[in-house]
């Protein structure tokens, strides 16, 4: 059956799509033959589209002095479609090569696995980082190459030969960095390590584009309609460090010859004052040309300058450890203020822990003033084998203390490959044990910082400046501030451990008893009440490493510090010296006449020497 | 059985519509050359390459070749057979698609099988498109004999297009929309495709024409508002058929509007929308008044198409600002030409539109697009694909293409209705609708006058699902025309 009624609706159809198809036409027509805009270009060969590069972002310290800056630099690129026949002799004087050092140029731009963004139509580069002198005679003979060009980027320059750690520097894109982030062209730069990777997007800004028209011989005819579909590059933001560049330096002369770092914050922010890592290396040496090369060999130094010890180093943080085992125990009412412990040179209870000569019985507050071992180590006993508990269940209490104290995770510091340390959990230990038949004495080496855990600098600092503020902390940065933006609010939110004010009241005046009589006596300052604890700490590859963490002043404290160098002994030999200098700098300005013995002392000593590692 | 059989074959192949055939082969040859010319590269020109997206369209083109072939030596009765349990099973995958499909740029369309992967919303259609011929077949099936027909009719519509929302590919689901013209040609009143062609003036009438303010609105408000009484006094002449009362309303108006227009000169302003709102109620009640009984039913639809129309025109401004996403927005906002944003919604079609026009008369010649070459035309071997023929052929090449399709869709409406049964026919208004969709939507989105909907080129734009699903689309249709002679012998 054939229904008739509608059949004519079929020219209705038809009409509508003749009509749009006509429109169409007739758009293409103006579009394509009718317009002039268009037209004009028809025969031209294309339109050079040339990237403007933005400056990237420059870096203050916190003091507002300039730290890293920009500088033109020049490549020489082309766009193999375009390339004539030219003179390569020539070409050879104007840059200052040799035929076969120009063939080996070409020929690893067109390498595909060198170059991956290979195109014989896009601008590729042929060489990197012109000199001035250089680019001023190209740039007058540039007519006799066709199909070349000079793109003017810009390098890096850092006014101080320090902190390159915190700033990390800028390198071309590879073809991961292309494939993950579409914004990038083979070619560009990006931040690599430090803030200039933490940091990139900020810092990069946003690249501009010119156009401009070629004739058919690849000269350039100017912009093309008059630049205004050009777009204009935004420059990156500005970053205020919080670092103090003085006080940086100063940190990275103490730790000449030594192997280890030194981080010191501000309590009140969070904000990271020096994060000194040694051996450290010269920012410049990763700038221009030479940057492959120097980055090769830094890379092979046995030493590790690339290695942040600050915030990559996990260390048995020995004795800097007692503190917060003193302030578990006392929220968890393990013990009192009046608590005392037997210490016979050690705890002695089926094993021995070694200590010192000190009286005994003995109290908390003595206890860090001492650095007691056998206190803690009682301590602890008391708390994991607490009758009526597992010990599983009370070493997963103790764990989560540490965790919310800062130990065990990345703090989230804005730097790129920071360690989490080393907690153990009773999962660990139930695995090592091979069931849950083991004790506080099986792990008691861990309540005084050795054994199993392990932490970075930057985590001992952290635990120093939450004492120094009783009892909470911010996440630790290095920026504070990004031009016309804000800095991530995590670095403004308060982390505050479960446990009492009064507590870490009784941990600072124990700390404060330790610089008066006991162990940290070297960092009497005069005039600056300091508190501080030493730390020795055992390991498998030499002489013990020293480190002491220490905040002052004891009432509104304005510089919390960790000091860790790897081999060099007693926590009071190189730790407490470097430390109280680090403080008395920061709050004084200066060193007083009384201590420039300490200070020359430290700055001329060499512990790789006297390390006793033998391997590096 | 076997020499019957063959005689059969012969029988498809010589009773086959060849022009059609010839139209196809057309269409998808320059397809081909198109994209080796948008992804060529002098240091991998070699064509067949299966690594380079020519390589794999040739490869997808072969098999597709052979689909068709397959397709015509099936019998036809299959189709109508199981159009159902085609339309069942697609269904399901579909659903399944919205869970199992990873996350590509924003959209689950795409089912992964290791290196291939597959849109399953591309045969969506020609499963939709059976099942609705087949809903048409049924005896004595006519879609105004009862409003259920209409809600049959519109759910085997609709289920696809919410699953393939629900893949968040609104450009795919969007095509369905064009089977409104499969229910317009079986009968659905004239009126509705009226009423979309004015939704659409007035919707960007409105949205396009900010300024300058008339009687204190804005003037694309007052055109609509023009628009709206004009086309009320219309069908009153025209499809009401009342000289009288559309002379009335005429004269009416046209004192309302010097009255007003005097008020103004004098400093009394009134707003538009005031004035506006009172004439058209004044109107609608009049003709209210005057209505004749044997007319009824026509009044009551001017008077509701006119009611309608001040309502639609008064969403506008709430859908396009609160309903429509800020993407959306913006493509609609460069398509009407309100805004460039040449760095963000905008760029596509500016550089589109600079590759295109640059092509000029007959264009820069085959491989010397350099546009194109240069990448400054985002997808350009997909949906922007006819940028390259624009560019490479000039306005010869890329009119030719227009008129090849034209001819494809006209001649496609020829087969429609020279088919004896409502599955044949109907199945034949679907595919051509699709097609008209496709190829209006991707072209005049190329050429800037169209909002950009992500819908590929049929038979151009890179990609195996698409060109297979219309290669399926039409050779079924071919194979059913071919059986229409076949009854015969």
């Amino acid at each position: 059956m054939k229904d008739y009624s509608y059949a004519k609706r079929k020219y209705v159809i038809a009409g509508f799509i003749t009509t749009i198809v006509m429109i169409y036409l007739i758009r293409l027509f103006s579009l394509q033959v009718g317009d002039d805009k268009y037209k004009e270009n028809a025969d031209s060969n294309a339109f050079l589209r040339r990237v403007i590069y933005p400056a990237r972002g420059l870096v203050y310290d916190r003091e507002g002095r300039l730290v890293v800056f920009n500088q033109p630099a020049y490549d020489v690129m082309l766009i193999p479609k375009d390339v004539g026949r030219f003179d390569t002799l020539a070409l050879c004087k104007v840059l200052g090569l040799d035929k076969a050092e120009l063939e080996e140029k070409w020929k690893e731009m067109k390498n595909p696995r060198k170059n991956p963004g290979y195109s014989a139509y896009t601008p590729q580069k042929l060489i990197s980082h012109l000199s001035q002198e250089d680019y001023g005679r190209l740039q007058e003979k540039l007519y006799m190459f066709p199909g070349f060009f000079v793109q003017k980027r810009t390098v890096r320059q850092y006014a101080y030969n320090a902190a390159s750690n915190v700033l990390g520097n800028i390198r071309e894109v590879s073809a991961a960095d292309v494939e993950r982030d579409r914004y990038y062209r083979s070619g560009d730069y990006t931040g690599d390590l430090g803030i200039e990777k933490s940091y990139e997007k900020a810092l990069r800004g946003e690249k501009g584009v010119e156009i401009l028209m070629k004739d058919a011989y690849g000269r350039i005819k100017g912009s093309y309609e008059e630049g205004i579909h050009d777009v204009a590059p935004v420059s990156g933001k500005n970053l205020t460090l919080s670092i103090d560049m003085e006080l940086q330096q100063y940190g990275e002369q103490l730790m000449r010859n030594k192997i280890g770092a030194i981080v010191a914050i501000e309590p009140a922010t969070g904000e990271v004052l020096c994060l000194v890592t040694s051996p450290g290396y010269d920012p410049s040496l990763l700038v221009g040309r030479e940057r492959g090369k120097n980055y090769a060999a830094l890379v092979r130094d046995p030493y590790k300058p690339l290695y942040d010890r600050a915030i990559q180093g996990a260390y048995p943080p020995g004795s800097t450890f007692k503190p917060t085992q003193g302030l578990i125990f006392l929220q968890e009412g393990v013990v009192s203020l009046s608590t005392m412990y037997p210490c016979y040179h050690g705890y002695i209870n089926g094993l021995r822990v070694g200590c010192h000569g000190h009286g005994s019985p003995i109290a908390l507050k003595p206890a860090l003033q001492t650095s007691c071992n056998a206190y803690f180590c009682w301590g602890f006993k008391n708390m994991i084998d607490k009758r009526g508990t597992k010990a599983g269940d009370q070493f997963e209490k103790w764990k989560n203390y540490l965790v919310e104290m800062g130990y065990g995770y990345k703090l989230g510091i804005d730097l790129p490959g920071e360690s989490r340390g080393f907690i153990p959990n009773t999962e660990f230990y139930n695995k090592s044990y091979r069931g849950s038949n083991w004790s506080a004495n099986s792990v008691i080496s861990v309540s005084i910082g050795q054994g199993e855990v392990l932490a970075t600098p930057l985590q001992i600092a952290n635990l120093c400046a939450t004492i120094a503020n009783r009892g909470h902390y911010f996440t630790p940065h290095v920026v504070k501030e990004i031009s016309d933006s804000t800095i991530d609010a995590k670095y403004r939110e308060r982390h505050t451990p479960h446990i009492r004010r009064a507590h870490y009241e009784a941990i600072a005046e124990g700390m404060r008893m330790a610089v008066t009589g006991g162990t940290c006596r070297t960092a009497n300052l005069p005039g600056i009440e300091v508190c501080g604890k030493t730390g020795t700490a055992q390991n498998p590859h030499g002489k013990d490493h020293s480190a002491f963490m220490g905040f002052a002043p004891y009432h509104n404290p304005k510089i919390a510090v960790c000091v860790y160098v790897e081999n060099a002994g007693f926590g009071a030999t190189f730790g407490v010296p470097i430390g109280s200098l680090i403080m008395e700098k920061y709050l004084t300005g200066s060193i007083s006449d009384a201590r420039k013995g300490i200070e020359e002392r430290m700055l001329n000593s060499n512990t790789i020497l006297t390390s006793g590692v033998t391997k590096h | 059985m076997e020499l019957q059989n063959t005689e059969k074959d012969i029988s498809v192949f010589r009773a086959v519509d060849w022009i059609t055939i010839v139209l196809y082969v057309i269409l998808v040859s320059a397809g081909a050359v198109s994209i080796y010319a948008a992804s060529y590269d002098s240091d991998h020109a070699n064509i067949f390459d299966f690594n380079e997206f020519s390589g794999k369209q040739f490869l997808w083109i072969g098999l597709s070749l052979v689909i068709g072939c397959v397709i015509l030596l099936l019998d036809y009765r299959i189709w109508e057979t199981y159009a159902y349990l085609i339309y069942g099973i697609v269904i399901l995958v579909l659903i399944a698609t919205i869970f199992l499909a990873p996350d590509i740029k924003g959209s689950r369309s795409w089912l992964v099988f290791g290196p291939v992967s597959l849109q399953p919303a591309e045969f969506g259609k020609f499963a939709t498109a059976l099942a609705l011929a087949k809903l048409f077949n049924s005896y004595n099936f006519s879609l105004n004999a009862k409003i259920s027909n209409y809600f049959r009719a519109l759910i085997i519509i609709f289920l696809p297009i919410s699953l393939i929302l629900m893949q968040r590919e609104t450009g795919s689901a969007l095509v369905y929309i064009s089977l409104i013209f499969v229910l317009y040609r079986e009968g659905m009143s004239g009126l509705v495709l009226f009423s979309v062609v004015c939704a659409v003036t007035y919707f960007v009438v409105a949205v396009k024409f900010v300024e300058p303010l008339i009687l204190g609105i804005p003037a694309g408000e007052f055109s609509v508002f023009v628009m709206v009484c004009v086309i009320f006094i219309m069908m009153l002449l025209f499809y009401c058929k009342d000289i009288f009362v559309a002379r009335n309303v005429i004269i009416g108006y046209l004192g309302a509007g010097i009255l007003v227009t005097v008020l103004d000169l004098c400093g009394i302003h009134i707003n538009g929308t005031v004035f506006f709102l009172v004439i058209i109620l004044g109107g609608l009640i009049y003709v209210a008044l005057m209505m004749f009984h044997h007319h009824l039913q026509k009044y009551l639809v001017t008077i509701a198409f006119a009611l309608v129309s001040v309502g639609f025109l008064f969403s506008v401004n709430y859908v396009f600002g609160n309903v429509l996403e800020p993407h959306q927005q913006g493509r609609i906002k460069v398509a009407l030409g309100i805004e460039e944003d040449l760095r963000g919604a905008g760029y596509n079609v500016n550089q589109s539109k600079i590759a295109i026009g640059s092509g000029g008369l007959t264009g820069k010649g085959f491989l010397n697009g350099t546009q194109t070459k240069l990448k400054y035309v985002p997808e350009q071997h997909t949906d922007f694909i006819f940028c390259t023929i624009g560019e490479e052929e000039g306005f010869a090449g890329s009119a030719a293409v227009l008129v090849v399709f034209l001819a494809l869709i006209l001649r496609l409406i020829e087969i429609a209705e020279r088919q004896r049964t409502p599955f044949g026919r109907v199945y034949a208004y679907c595919v051509l609708s699709y097609l008209i969709f496709h190829v209006c939507i991707n072209i005049g989105m190329v050429i800037g006058l169209c909002p950009v909907i992500g819908i590929p080129l049929p038979f151009f734009s890179y990609g195996g699902s698409a060109l297979w699903s219309f290669t399926i689309l039409l050779f079924i249709l071919l194979r059913i025309d071919a059986a229409r002679k076949e009854r015969r012998d």
